[in-house]
């Protein structure tokens, strides 16, 4: 029954499939000729963008051009990039499996691995974070890095205490809250939305990056997992 | 003496049109490839039924068009790259992550409710 059902599906399947491919491949094939033809074409000149950024990098706090973009000049995108973040997180959780897969034994190797290398990936995330300022680096790197040991630890048969269960929701949200904490703030300063007064502004972008760190590893441990770590 | 720091001088000249060419060629080349990626997956996006399989054309996509935005962003020769692309591409990355994430957690929610993850062609569900 279920053969004769499957056999159906592929037949079906092939008999659909070659008008559909051949279209879909002309038509991507085009896209793709056009795109690459516009590559090519470019012209070897840039806009004034990198000019502008440049001008603009003293009174931004930091030194580093990519992070002056990502916290100040563009600081908004990434305010709602935080939000995606946060919004997926819940997404996730929400759709979080019926049936929760339990992780009885995880293997030795995992543990050991996790003993040895918790405390370089806790350093080089800070680190990371402060670099940030100078050099390539940053917030999502450092949570990226974070979030590598926030999967190793509920990979192994690490059990949570009460505390640490509670306090997700926080570290899930106060990347978000801190940015939008300090929007606000420098609005009630006199300032615009997001416009840092200039003395404070390499402290600022310190701060909300400290907090976007911590939401940024929770947030991409939880979205591995996809359910809330056991207690 | 003379002659042989006019050969230094040819020496480096080429050197130097040689890094400047290097760096634009490859640059294009990068960019192309993200536009090939950008194809490639888009095709596979379209034509194959298994969500999961959709969800990695996607990614496949996306890597295109990041890949794109670093190459051209990194074009002139003697002059940083443009941070703003840059900045761009590392916004996308985290987007592009938690939007995988959301998919795949839909795409077992359905393997969980129908049985498969592969969309069929004529039944109306």
């Amino acid at each position: 029954m279920q053969n004769s059902n499957n056999l159906k599906k592929v037949h079906r399947a092939q008999h659909v499939s070659l008008t559909r491919k051949a279209l879909t491949a002309l038509s991507v094939m085009a896209l793709t000729v056009i795109l690459g033809w516009t590559v090519w074409t470019l012209p070897p000149f840039s806009d004034r963008m990198p000019d502008l950024v440049a001008a603009h990098l003293s009174i931004s706090g930091v030194e580093n051009p990519v992070t002056a973009v990502l916290l100040n000049f563009r600081g908004y995108d990434t305010l709602l990039e935080i939000g995606v973040l946060l919004l997926a997180a819940v997404g996730v959780l929400s759709l979080a499996p019926t049936s929760v897969l339990s992780a009885e034994t995880a293997p030795a190797q995992v543990q050991i691995l996790l003993l040895r290398l918790l405390p370089f990936i806790v350093i080089v995330g800070a680190y990371l974070l402060w670099i940030g300022k100078y050099a390539p680096g940053g917030a999502f790197q450092a949570g990226a890095v974070l979030a590598a040991g926030g999967v190793l630890l509920v990979t192994s048969v690490v059990r949570f205490n009460h505390i640490t269960i509670k306090s997700v929701p926080i570290g899930l949200s106060i990347g978000l809250l801190t940015f939008l904490a300090v929007a606000l703030a420098t609005m009630i300063a006199g300032g615009n939305f997001l416009q840092y007064p200039l003395p404070w502004a390499s402290a600022l972008i310190l701060v909300i990056e400290a907090a976007a760190t911590i939401s940024i590893a929770v947030i991409l441990t939880i979205l591995f997992i996809g359910r809330k770590p056991d207690g | 003496m003379d002659d042989r720091q006019q050969k230094t001088d040819e020496f480096k000249t080429l050197v130097d049109f040689e890094t400047k060419f290097n760096k634009m060629t490859i640059s294009l080349l990068y960019a192309l490839i993200g536009v090939v990626l950008l194809g490639m997956g888009l095709y596979r996006l379209v034509i194959d039924p298994h969500l999961v399989k959709k969800i990695l054309a996607l990614n496949i996509s996306g890597a295109g068009v990041f890949l794109f935005l670093v190459a051209v962003a990194d074009r002139i020769p003697g002059a940083a790259p443009d941070p703003v692309p840059h900045a761009m591409v590392l916004t996308g990355i985290v987007v592009a992550v938690s939007a995988t994430a959301v998919a795949l957690a839909l795409a077992c929610r359905i393997q969980e409710i129908k049985g498969t993850a592969e969309l069929s062609e004529n039944e109306p569900e």
